[in-house]
């Protein structure tokens, strides 16, 4: 259990990978890095987390309850309304290439030049 | 490379990929063991100098802030390189047939949304627009903050959408608006940032009053101010994404291009 | 159970969920049920990511992953149909 989620991140990234390399569809690609993308939150949170330790909001608990760090939850929680935002534009630059040459096969795809 | 080649040179690689991710892995404290000084000083320091209870939400506003402002215009930049890149688009093909889109529409064959759909969804519109607006002012007190509050906000009006009045939505969500809106947005907490230097002080610090008790709604200085602010922000880019991707969908094809 | 002992089998639980649920969305081909993979993925997600006590990062993974993102992919995949 000390070291189970970063095997998990793991699996994550290269079952991620794989599904990049070996992809016949511009839009199949674009869910593989989606994926591949996911396994860095869970490593992010899986550092930052404290046994026995509760989510840092003192709203109705004691300030000295001891808490998970925040520090790394803040940064995964902008990292994901982010990342949509620049899948949005990825995907707007597969329907220029769908429109440009009919396809969305990269295989096809790296054959034109410019 | 044919495929097969190109198959076992990835397992090639990725094998020494995960190696070294497993060397790396071994050297971190295990999980559940967080040894670092800076999750705890900042426990102990943000109810205090803060104000707010939602450690994350000061965190991203207050203490982390610039790299907050970083992170909401890579946002503002995908929104508007989807809108360059999708308009010129469009401007080609407009220029081809002179129709208007809403021609378009009329002209399509397209199953009318049945009745529980457009029910169910206009009467989730106003619930969820209110729940995306509490998110977005409350940061300081509870797990919300302007980004969750913004998309929520949006889906709000993609609720629109979906119940099948694509038009309403259009009429609701006019484009040069959520332009202006966006960068109010962003502008906005560049300018909140701005003026604490204005005032001698460094970018980004408190400096509106704190308020009396923690975890108050108008409390914790700057904090909930720039989640406002970034809730809008947030909202008006996501409708301009979802936009320009429907006039795009709108526009029937003609062949190929 | 103690306390301690449920939260770790909860998280060993969602953690495996989640492994299988990448599984199941790169090995997925057709461009529809792509995306309704990964609407399920990104709630398989959002339930780590609460029993990793990040309520924070539920709420923006639940909203963005499950809806948003979905919605964004649907209309860029009737972009790129074939018109009929």
């Amino acid at each position: 259990m000390t070291v189970f989620p970063f095997l998990v991140v793991a699996w994550i990234v290269a079952v991620g990978l794989y599904g990049l390399i070996t992809s016949r569809d511009l839009i199949h690609q674009i869910v593989c890095l989606i994926v591949v993308q996911s396994s860095t939150y869970v490593l992010l949170l899986g550092v930052g987390y404290v046994t026995g330790g509760v989510a840092p909001y003192f709203y109705d608990i004691g300030r000295r309850a001891l808490a998970v760090d925040p520090v790394v939850q803040a940064l995964a929680l902008t990292d994901v309304v982010v990342e949509a935002a620049v899948t949005a534009l990825l995907l707007s630059l597969a329907v220029q290439a769908h429109k440009r040459f009919g396809t969305l096969d990269p295989h096809d795809l790296a054959e034109f030049k410019g | 490379m044919t495929p097969k080649a190109r198959r076992w040179l990835f397992a090639i690689g990725m094998a020494g990929l995960v190696a070294c991710y497993l060397w790396a892995f071994h050297g971190l404290p295990g999980f559940g063991n967080y040894p670092g000084p800076y999750g705890p000083e900042i426990l102990s320091r943000a109810i205090p100098e803060t104000n707010a209870t939602g450690v994350v939400s000061a965190i991203n506003f207050d203490y982390r802030g610039f790299d907050t402002v970083g992170e909401e215009f890579i946002l503002f930049a995908a929104a508007a390189g989807m809108s360059v890149v999708l308009r010129r688009l469009r401007g080609e093909r407009e220029q081809e047939q002179d129709h208007s889109p809403a021609d378009e529409v009329m002209h399509r064959n397209v199953a009318p949304t049945s009745s529980a759909l457009r029910v169910a969804a206009l009467i989730l519109v106003g619930p969820t627009a209110l729940i995306g607006w509490w998110l977005a002012t409350h940061a300081q007190t509870n797990p919300s903050g302007g980004f969750q509050g913004g998309v929520i906000l949006a889906s709000a009006f993609m609720l629109v959408y979906l119940s099948g009045e694509s038009i309403a939505f259009r009429r609701l969500s006019p484009v040069h608006l959520l332009d202006v809106a966006e960068a109010m947005g962003a502008g906005g907490f560049a300018a909140v940032g701005l003026a604490a230097v204005v005032q001698g002080l460094p970018f980004l610090y408190n400096y509106l009053p704190l308020g009396q008790s923690p975890g108050a709604v108008s409390s914790s200085g700057t904090i909930a101010l720039i989640s406002f602010l970034v809730g809008i922000e947030v909202a008006a880019a996501f409708m301009l994404i979802v936009g320009e991707l429907l006039e795009q969908t709108l526009l029937r094809r003609e062949g190929s291009s | 159970m103690t306390p301690h002992a449920v939260m770790q089998v909860l998280q060993v639980v969602a953690l495996v969920l989640v492994a299988v649920g990448a599984t199941v969305v790169v090995r997925t081909r057709e461009r529809v049920r792509l995306v309704i993979a990964l609407s399920a993925y990104g709630m398989l997600l959002a339930i780590l990511f609460f029993v990793f006590q990040a309520p924070d990062v539920t709420l923006s993974e639940l909203t963005v992953g499950a809806i948003a993102l979905p919605l964004i992919l649907l209309l860029a995949i009737s972009k790129v149909r074939k018109p009929q």
